[in-house]
C-alpha cells in the first residue's frame, strides 16, 4: 500500500530528523534521561515511518534486510566486545575500565551537579551506541519482517 | 450467571486496585540503603551524570546483556514465523 504524496512528502521531510534525535539520545544516553534502548526505539520509529508511508517493494530498495541483519549483529557484537575488553585490562567482565582512565570517554566529572561532558563515563557510551544500533536493526527488522507476510495489494 | 460471576469478580478486583493507596504510602520504599549507595557514589564511580544509566550499563551490565540476547533472540524467532508465512516467494537479499 502507498500512502498519498502528503504522506510520502511528509515522511521524507521528517525521516533525517527523527533520525538525527534518536542518535542524539544514544549519545548523550550518559547525561540526559535515555540511552541506548530508548535512543533506538526512536531510531525505528522513523524507519516504521518511511515504511508505513511507502509501498514494500519500494522500502526494500531504500532500506535493505542485510543491513538491518548487520547492524543487530554488529551491536550486539560491540557491545559483548566492550564487555570482554575489561578482560584484556585485568579487570574483571563489564567492569568500566575505561572511566577515569584518561583515554576515550576517560574524563572524570565533578561530585553533584554539574553540567556534564560528553567525553566522559567510560564504556557507557560505547554500550550505549552498541545497543542503540542493536535496537534499532531489530526493531526495523521486525516491522520489515511483519510488512513482508501482509500480500501484495491487487493480488 | 456468567455474566454476574464476572462483574463479581470485577468489582472485588477494582475495590483491591482503589485499596491499595490505602495501606501503602507514595515514595517510601522498604528497603532505601542501595539507593543511597547510588546517589551517593555513582558519579565518583562510573563518571556518568545520568545514575540510570550507570546502574544500567555499568553497575548491572551482566543484565543488560541478557537483556540484549533477549531482543536478538525475539528478532530472530520472529524471523522464523514470518519467514514460514510467506511461503515460496523469497526476496532478493535472502
Amino acid at each position: 500500500m502507498r500512502m498519498s504524496k502528503i504522506v510520502r512528502t511528509g515522511a521524507n521531510l521528517l525521516y533525517p530528523f527523527i533520525l538525527i534525535f534518536g542518535l542524539y539520545v544514544i549519545m548523550h544516553g550518559h547525561l540526559t534521561p535515555g540511552g541506548g534502548f530508548q535512543g533506538g526505539a526512536v531510531v525505528a520509529t522513523g524507519v516504521a515511518l518511511v515504511i508505513v508511508a511507502y509501498s514494500f517493494e519500494e522500502v526494500t530498495s531504500m532500506i535493505k534486510k542485510v543491513g538491518m541483519k548487520a547492524r543487530e549483529s554488529i551491536g550486539l557484537l560491540i557491545f559483548i566486545g566492550a564487555g570482554i575488553g575489561a578482560l584484556a585490562v585485568g579487570a574483571p567482565f563489564f567492569s568500566n575500565f575505561l572511566a577515569h582512565s584518561g583515554l576515550l570517554f576517560g574524563q572524570s566529572i565533578p561530585s553533584g551537579p554539574n553540567p556534564g561532558d560528553l567525553n566522559t563515563a567510560g564504556v557507557i557510551p560505547i554500550m550505549n551506541l552498541a545497543v542503540g544500533i542493536e535496537v534499532w536493526g531489530g526493531l526495523a527488522i521486525i516491522v520489515l519482517y511483519m510488512l513482508s507476510s501482509i500480500p501484495k495489494e491487487g493480488s | 450467571m456468567k455474566r454476574e460471576l464476572s462483574v463479581v469478580i470485577f468489582v472485588v478486583l477494582a475495590a483491591g486496585l482503589c485499596a491499595i493507596p490505602a495501606f501503602l504510602t507514595f515514595g517510601e520504599p522498604a528497603e532505601s540503603g542501595m539507593d543511597q549507595y547510588f546517589i551517593g557514589n555513582g558519579q565518583a564511580q562510573a563518571a556518568a551524570n545520568n545514575i540510570v544509566t550507570s546502574v544500567v550499563f555499568d553497575y548491572r551490565g551482566f543484565d543488560t546483556l541478557g537483556e540484549s540476547v533477549i531482543l536478538f533472540a525475539a528478532v530472530i524467532g520472529v524471523g522464523l514465523m514470518f519467514r514460514s508465512m510467506r511461503g515460496e516467494e523469497e526476496h532478493e537479499d535472502e
